[in-house]
């Protein structure tokens, strides 16, 4: 059995480590912002926790979810990548990571692809668009953070 | 004896390749391939037949109304409906049943009265009932199942009452496989002056369906379902109902005469069925109709109760794998759904790694959210059968999800 760009998927290294070993899964205490998102297609869920310090950066992180390798994954990644971003920075993170997924214009793909490799962890996720149906579980993460903030303003 | 080969031939999809491997369709239930003929059918009415129905004086118009009309009453004699009035076309199973909320329900439910329904109802028999209890005051009451998801109808004496209005039920479960007795709970919500609606989205494309013999008072399917287009489906109703019934929709080809001020409806079944038609997808599900009953109903009811235990004792090998098979053990009790779960991997990366193998399964809820959570899961992998299907295909699901399964937990453990 041939499965091809799966292997690069779900044999990629940051993938399978944030899979097997989920980081700051511990519920901050007294946090700032509690979010979660569903996916209503898969049932797939995702919660974060977040406690900023004196200069509304985000400090601590807690993230717990349900679901698929990638969704489990992509929360783990994008956990490790909020400490010490203000919330602004996440919104423009988060952004800018939807767009580098959701690119199909054939030039866009190409600048997308570039960008992708200076996203550190990050960048793991960024396979996930050749398998299209999967997207959604990459950006579920996002989805969750991005309803947080905006229900805060 | 059926040809299974045979069958296959007429479907051309069934010979393409995905990513690189034959493809095997499993996802039945959630819509099935069609025959050559059923897309003939569509071409030739496009090519020689086109024009709208039941207005022109025209040959085309006269031609196109004689096909349209004849597809309704090949439709009505594969349900044993008899008189063709009393098959209205709709979009699908969930129009069907909206009509049934809107034209019957909410002018014949009273307040304090109940509906009846399964706790296995796909969201198409579900979401409607709520709506109408929302606006009005009415129960929702639940005949309970047992852990195998098959209906516990030592209650039901106090389930079904004096003051149920309607029992809705779905006839095979396409979430668990689940075939329920409609017949005997259709009696009982007569005995109680109870509507009986049967959602047959599932049961009409794969077994002997004879609503007169249910005696049931409303039957929905779906014509995409039974190797017809996507787009068109089915009510079912004794025709006394749908006199009394009004109108779904309002507007051309569903009036008698229409003035200013007001208008008056059409006979059936043009009443409920408003503006231009499907008429070219009625046609080609009249060619689904011709290919099933060519077949024999029979004969596909036979084939796929021996592909789908041949299935079950194949799937003993995912068990002792630690996997989960949903639904009645008693092959007697299900059609051929098998849904499961697969310790360590998701449905969702289950679902993805057999697309790779080119095996199409669906995975998630099946639109069946509040079941699939009772389940105590979030998701599960669903393989569906219909005619085509092969104990060789079954063979390579089988493999296919011990392989992902393997490949899952030594990449992820």
């Amino acid at each position: 059995m041939a499965l091809g760009s799966l292997n690069d998927l779900y044999r990629d290294k940051v993938i399978l480590d944030h899979c097997r070993h989920p980081r700051n899964s511990v519920v901050p205490n007294s946090p700032d912002i509690c979010c979660e998102a569903v996916n209503p297609f898969c049932g797939d869920e995702i919660r974060f926790q977040l406690k900023l310090d004196y200069k509304s950066r985000i400090k601590e992180v807690g993230f717990q979810g349900e679901g698929c390798a990638i969704n489990q994954a992509a929360g783990s990644i994008v956990s490790d990548s909020l400490i010490g971003l203000t919330l602004n920075e996440v919104v423009e993170l988060s952004k800018n990571f939807s767009n580098l997924m959701r690119a199909s214009l054939p030039e866009d793909v190409v600048a997308a692809d570039k960008e992708a490799i200076n996203l550190g962890e990050l960048s793991a996720l960024y396979k996930v668009r050749e398998f299209p149906v999967r997207v959604k579980c990459a950006l579920l993460a996002w989805t969750a953070l991005d309803k947080g903030i905006s229900d805060l303003a | 004896m059926l040809d299974v080969e045979k069958i296959r031939d007429d479907f051309p999809i069934l010979s393409r390749e995905v990513n690189g491997h034959p493809l095997v369709y499993m996802d039945n239930a959630a819509t099935t391939q069609k025959p050559r003929q059923v897309i003939q059918a569509l071409v030739d009415y496009y090519e020689n037949f086109n024009a709208n129905v039941h207005r022109g004086v025209h040959t085309l118009s006269m031609e196109a109304t004689d096909m349209y009309e004849v597809a309704r009453n090949k439709v009505a004699k594969f349900i044993n409906a008899g008189d063709p009035d009393t098959v209205i076309w709709t979009r699908n199973a969930s129009e069907s049943l909206n009509l049934v909320a809107h034209s019957w329900a909410k002018d014949n439910i009273e307040s304090g009265d109940n509906i009846v329904l399964t706790p296995m109802e796909h969201h198409s028999n579900l979401v409607p009932w709520q709506e109408l209890a929302r606006d009005k005051n009415i129960n929702i009451r639940y005949i309970p199942m047992d852990d195998e998801g098959v209906l516990d109808l030592s209650t039901i004496d106090s389930i079904i009452d004096d003051h149920t209005s309607l029992v809705s039920i779905v006839h095979m479960s396409n979430a668990l496989g689940t075939i329920n007795p409609v017949k005997e709970l259709c009696d009982l919500a007569h005995s109680k002056g109870a509507m009986f609606l049967v959602d047959g989205a599932q049961s009409v494309p794969h077994m002997v369906i004879d609503v007169k013999e249910i005696d049931c008072d409303f039957m929905a399917f779906s014509g995409h379902k039974m190797m017809g287009p996507t787009g068109i489906g089915c009510l079912y109703a004794k025709k006394n109902l749908l006199e009394g019934m009004e109108p779904f929709l309002t507007g051309g080809e569903m009036v008698l005469e229409v003035s200013y001020e007001e208008a008056s409806w059409a006979d059936l079944p043009m009443k409920f069925e408003a503006g231009t038609p499907n008429i070219g997808d009625a046609i080609a599900l009249g060619a689904a109709v011709d290919y099933l009953e060519n077949i024999g109903m029979e004969n596909v009811d036979e084939y796929e109760r021996e592909l789908t235990s041949y299935a079950m004792n194949k799937f003993v090998d995912v068990e002792e794998e630690g996997g989960k098979l949903f639904g009645p053990r008693n092959p007697t009790q299900r059609g051929g759904i098998i849904s499961f779960d697969t310790p360590d991997i998701h449905p969702h990366d289950l679902g993805t790694l057999l697309d790779q193998m080119g095996i199409a399964v669906r995975t998630g809820h099946h639109c069946a959210m509040p079941l699939v959570r009772s389940l105590g899961v979030s998701a599960t992998s669903r393989a569906s059968f219909y005619v085509y299907n092969t104990k060789q295909e079954v063979d390579i699901l089988v493999e296919g999800i011990l392989e992902a399964m393997r490949y899952f937990r030594d990449g992820v453990r």
